[in-house]
């Protein structure tokens, strides 16, 4: 297959940058789109070019480091699957593709298609966790959980938080990535007594760290890799809603 | 100098026991004036800087991920290992103890690996407390099912992604920890060696991969949390940024390494597609539940496959060799991993290999459809289907699915003792990163097992022994000389990788390691191909520091720098690998020398002589390594010869 | 009180502050929906003149009409705030964005939409509104009582074409707007249910985003065809 590539290249946070035209010549269609990356780099480093920089680490789908915006859509045109899922049996000869790297304010680029996702861990670190400390569980079937809930819990926590979510809203809300973690901690037990304040607090972070706000166009959910369903930013705002009313945090 | 496992003495059951009651505790006031380096986040590095972080010491936690929640734990699929019986079907802890020994080829210690089964229960404990979705029955208990190697059902699992939960489980808990300030965070940041003064682990120099910056980071002590070094292979199911530089540098500095040789091969990844290939993924194992291997009977068959010339659907059952049910009728398709990988790379020796390749085997799932149902089939393995279709883009209903073994995780790393201290005081090693409880042969299920109980359930005990005896003023300031020296070594070697400026990309060169050790240091071993090897991994050594390379600055967001760094470490240790496969002159387990096999072509253990842990102390540039010899002593179990007929 | 306006002020807040009064223009609809109705009577106008002045003389419907009022207000100035917000999260847009593939139209341009619909309400107040309240409205006498007769003003509004047409594709917008905005409304207030959300978004694809710019739209039409007598 013959493909040409316009990619984004950018030398640091602080510089513009532009897309920048490459056509390659020997691309399998057995090639996974990550390998396809490879190959131009390989070949921009022989000639003497800054190779192109993007995440990726265990590109099997799982780590959600890989995080490129192909031809108009995160992940690109398959759903159901990251980027190192991709292969380019997925296009066709001759097509030109364009990557470009999530595009988010709090999302800032570290360079060419490589940006900076931190914020999802500070929105984590603000409430997304069940506060237990080693060595004082109880044992683990003490805690009953049915089947359809642990399910359900389950579809919520397969999130890989690479940011699809993100990149795909028109708004650049993680309405989707902090749902799916205050509703697997809402619908299961262990999660039950901290609710209300996690529900506050990762909500509160979210703001901070400047994402958008749901408009609910389920764009984050269709491009989500694990398809992670809009009932989970319902269920939030449930909880947050509830959370305001009810708690007794009256400063803010 | 002498190795002491310091194994405490006293009956299996009790030692563990007696072993925390007699170490040192750190009184609660002082913890905070402790401040302890971990490396790596994944289940080892996660659990075990929320846990100490927990319990009051400052805590540096570093992952060279853009987040701690990538480590990769999040690909472990199967499940993990816990001695409950919940199931009433016969489990205890002696029975995971004596399943992981006897798994293990009856190369790991009886102290480390009883252990390791005792605290199997409370890391379930602990995960379902944390808020981990592990399946569930109707009612509400816990699920588990079976794994290879074991005849009862103990393992947990959520879908086909516990490694994820759990990782995810101990990252909020490490989240939790980064809020409440005890652990200070610093992804994206990578260790480049280790900092030894006066005999201990004093910290560690890291470089931040953004700006590229050299630092230097003081503490009591440093964990090695980083993982196995499959990547060596260049081609495994390791994640891309899998490495052994932390681990390396420590071996450099003093810390041994343990078993380099035992290296275990997954028999069923999606073979290799073409050169451009940069990783194999596995399958989980169950799908040899349900799915006959084979490959054609004849050579000619072969070939006409390889070239798209006959479909494997149209070849019929006579002229097919379903060559694991024909060799060990009574264990059939479900032999252990190292055996159904040997057999499949013997099949494709002999030239009846499928795919454009030649390098696959068939695992045919038509019998078990017509059987079961399509339905059937789709529930148990719906979603392994449509993994393998979206890489290879076949359709595995349709047609027989193509395997091939692949490298996939290290039981070697560096040598600890029971207090997993390496033998740099004050430098201890968990997880895959560590050589100590799976022998030469892990069991499904069970690293998951390892790196959280080391995590959550030994280091938080034997730390504190090291830190009471040292007290909290046995620390040195990172101006200090040990630190400077050592800060300069790594600006050194970056600036001189830099400088190459040679023909070929890091990759190329890494590509290259992997034919070679895969070739002669894989699936079967050879002391004459070890010695080729040896020497063309001298020869690549050369190659790279003259002929490597990488464009762009050390002090900005480099990616092959990082790798390069990586690369070379691979190569000095592909050759130490070398040097104990040549050393262990019987077969066990993931390491299978030639000679060294029965009549009819199984591993030959050689309890006599070699029922040691070969640990390797490092003697300086270019000189061969010390070997050092940990004996196993075996009181609980009888070694027996395995067999699968 | 930091509590209320910190909740207020949060994206969360804000959107529920959106399908608060949103939903609460959706039943005003329906109200206003039904009780326009009188127009098709054919009785010259009487039913449609008595509403007026019942809707305009009932002290509960005056105190729901400045609830109203300040409802449209709200909605659109918090639209404008979160819009602006929203562009703020993305100050580098995509070169290439082909949004199409992962989400509907009207989902998108709930802002677009929301700007034309409250033009068209300001145009729809200054002629209907405004006249009834300020300007000088014909009297009709029914029974020895006086009503303003708006029946004739929305006659002679409706008689133009550009002014008929100019509603019937602000209907067609107000179909756009409730087919995504009705459901959203329920979405952002964590109303979702494997039970009832098939239903409410039944409800607002057929009977918010069809039935009621439809019956909103007859009436500019039958009106039209009327004064030329075509009907």
């Amino acid at each position: 297959m013959k493909i040409t590539l316009k990619v984004w290249r950018q030398k640091n946070s602080n510089t513009a940058g532009n897309l920048v035209e490459y056509k390659l010549d020997n691309v399998s269609e057995d090639m996974s789109f990550l390998e396809m990356f490879d190959v131009l780099n390989d070949s921009l480093t022989r000639k003497g070019e800054d190779p192109v920089t993007f995440d990726h680490d265990c590109r099997e789908g799982i780590c959600g480091t890989c995080s490129m915006y192909i031809n108009g859509r995160p992940h690109g045109p398959q759903t159901g699957a990251t980027t190192c899922q991709l292969h380019m049996r997925s296009f066709n000869d001759g097509d030109t593709i364009v990557v470009e790297p999530w595009r988010a304010r709090s999302f800032p680029v570290i360079k060419d298609l490589m940006v900076d996702r931190a914020a999802f861990d500070r929105i984590i670190q603000s409430g997304g966790y069940v506060s237990v400390n080693t060595g004082s569980a109880r044992d683990a079937n003490e805690i009953l959980i049915p089947r359809t809930i642990a399910d359900e819990a389950m579809d919520a926590a397969a999130c890989i938080g690479c940011g699809a979510c993100v990149a795909a809203c028109k708004n650049a809300s993680a309405m989707l990535f902090v749902s799916a973690k205050v509703s697997q901690l809402a619908i299961l037990p262990q999660g039950k007594s901290e609710h209300k304040e996690r529900a506050e607090r990762m909500v509160a972070q979210m703001d901070a760290e400047g994402f958008g706000a749901c408009s609910f166009t389920g764009a984050c959910s269709v491009e989500c890799p694990k398809s992670i369903s809009l009932d989970h930013i319902a269920r939030m705002n449930r909880e947050y809603l509830g959370a305001k009313l009810s708690s007794d945090n009256v400063n803010g | 100098m002498k190795l002491e496992s310091k194994i405490p003495a006293g009956p299996l059951a009790e030692k563990w026991a007696r072993h925390k009651f007699a170490l040192k505790l750190v009184n609660p006031a002082n913890k905070r004036k402790y401040e302890i380096i971990v490396v790596g986040t994944g289940l080892a590095g996660a659990s075990a800087a929320a846990s100490l972080a927990e319990l009051g010491y400052n805590v540096k936690a570093f992952c060279f991920q853009d987040s701690p929640r990538r480590a990769h734990s999040i690909a472990a699929q199967g499940g993990i290992n816990a001695a409950k019986n919940y199931q009433n079907d016969g489990d205890s802890v002696f029975r995971l103890f004596y399943d992981t020994i006897k798994g293990g080829d009856y190369r790991a210690r009886e102290g480390n690996v009883h252990r390791l089964a005792e605290v199997s229960v409370n890391i379930i404990d602990q995960c379902v407390a944390q808020g981990v979705p592990f399946a569930r029955e109707y009612g509400g208990t816990l699920a588990n099912r079976s794994f290879g190697g074991s005849q009862v059902s103990r393992t947990f699992y959520a879908r086909g992604q516990t490694g994820q939960q759990l990782l995810l489980g101990a990252y909020s808990a490490l989240s939790r920890q980064v809020s409440t300030g005890k652990v200070k965070l610093y992804p994206r940041t990578e260790m480049l060696d280790l900092v030894v003064e006066g005999g201990k682990a004093r910290g560690i120099v890291v470089r931040n991969l953004i700006t590229g910056k050299i630092e230097s980071h003081s503490g009591h002590a440093v964990l090695l949390c980083t993982g196995g070094y499959g990547n060596v292979f260049y081609l495994s199911t390791n994640a891309m940024g899998c490495n052994v530089t932390a681990a390396w540098k420590a071996h450099k500095k003093g810390a041994f390494f343990g078993n380099p040789c035992f290296t275990q091969i997954h028999p069923t990844c999606i073979p290799v597609s073409g050169h451009y290939q940069s990783k194999l993924t596995l399958m989980s194992e169950s799908l040899r539940n349900d799915g006959r291997v084979w490959a054609p009977k004849s050579k000619e068959d072969a070939q006409k496959i390889q070239k798209g010339q006959l479909k494997p659907t149209d070849l019929p059952d006579e002229a097919r060799d379903y060559f694991l049910e024909r060799r060990y009728p009574s264990f059939g398709n479900l032999v252990p991993r190292d055996v159904a990988s040997r057999n499949a790379k013997n099949m494709c020796d002999e030239g009846r290999g499928v795919s454009k390749t030649g390098l696959a085997v068939y695992l045919d799932f038509a019998d078990a459809i017509k059987r079961d149902g399509q339905k059937t089939i789709e529930a148990k393995y719906g979603n392994l289907f449509e993994m393998y279709e979206k890489i290879t883009g076949e359709n595995p209903y349709e047609t027989p699915m193509m395997i091939y073994p692949a490298v996939h995780y290290t039981m070697g790393g560096l040598w600890v003792d029971y207090n997993l201290m390496t033998t740099i005081p004050g430098l201890y090693a968990l997880g895959e990163a560590n050589f100590s409880d799976h022998g030469a042969n892990r069991l499904g299920a069970s690293a998951l097992m390892q790196g959280l109980a080391d995590g959550y359930f030994v280091i938080p005990y034997t730390v504190g022994d090291y830190l009471a005896t040292i007290g909290p003023a046995d620390k040195i300031p990172v101006d200090s000389p040990a630190f400077k020296e050592a800060e300069k070594k790594v600006q050194d070697q970056i600036t001189q990788l830099l400088s190459i400026k040679g023909e070929r990309p890091v990759d190329d060169l890494h590509k290259e390691l992997g034919h070679i050790m895969w070739e002669y240091c894989g699936m079967s071993r050879t002391a004459e191909g070890l010695a080729i090897a040896k020497q063309k991994i001298q020869a690549l050594k050369k190659e790279f520091w003259s002929n490597v390379k990488i464009l762009g600055d050390a002090d900005e967001m480099n990616q092959a720098l990082e790798q390069a760094a990586r690369v070379a470490d691979f190569i000095e240790l592909g050759e130490l690998m070398v040097d104990d496969a040549l050393n262990r002159n019987e077969s066990c387990g993931g390491h299978f020398r030639e000679e060294y096999q029965t009549p009819d072509g199984e591993a030959l253990r050689d309890d006599e002589h070699y029922a040691y842990v070969a640990a390797w102390e490092y003697q300086g540039e270019g000189k061969p390594e010390l070997l050092n010899k940990e004996v196993l002593e075996f009181e609980n179990v009888k070694l027996t010869q395995r067999s699968y007929k | 009180m930091a509590w209320v306006t910190q909740t207020l002020s949060s994206s969360l807040g804000r959107k529920v502050i959106m399908s608060l009064t949103g939903l609460f223009l959706c039943s005003f609809l329906i109200v206003h929906m039904v009780g326009n109705l009188q127009l098709f009577k054919g009785d010259g106008g009487r039913a449609f003149n008595e509403y007026t002045y019942f809707m305009t003389h009932n002290p509960l419907i005056k105190t729901v009409s400045y609830l109203l009022y300040t409802s449209i207000l709200v909605h659109a100035l918090m639209a404008f705030i979160l819009t602006r917000h929203n562009q703020a999260s993305r100050p580098i847009k995509y070169a290439y964005s082909k949004p199409e593939a992962n989400s509907d139209w009207s989902s998108r341009n709930m802002g677009i939409l929301g700007t034309i619909l409250l033009l068209f309400i300001i145009i729809h107040m200054r002629t209907f509104w405004y006249e009834m309240h300020f300007g000088a409205v014909p009297v009709a006498e029914y029974d020895g009582k006086e009503y303003k007769d708006l029946y004739t003003v929305v006659h002679a509004a409706f008689g133009e074409l550009w002014y008929s047409a100019l509603y019937v594709l602000c209907m067609i917008v107000l179909g756009y707007h409730l087919a995504h905005g009705f459901q959203s409304g329920f979405q952002t207030l964590g109303i979702r249910h494997k039970k009832y959300t098939p239903a409410i978004e039944l409800v607002g694809k057929y009977f918010f985003a069809i039935i009621i710019p439809v019956a909103f739209a007859a009436m500019p039409i039958y009106v039209y065809l009327q004064v030329h007598h075509i009907i």
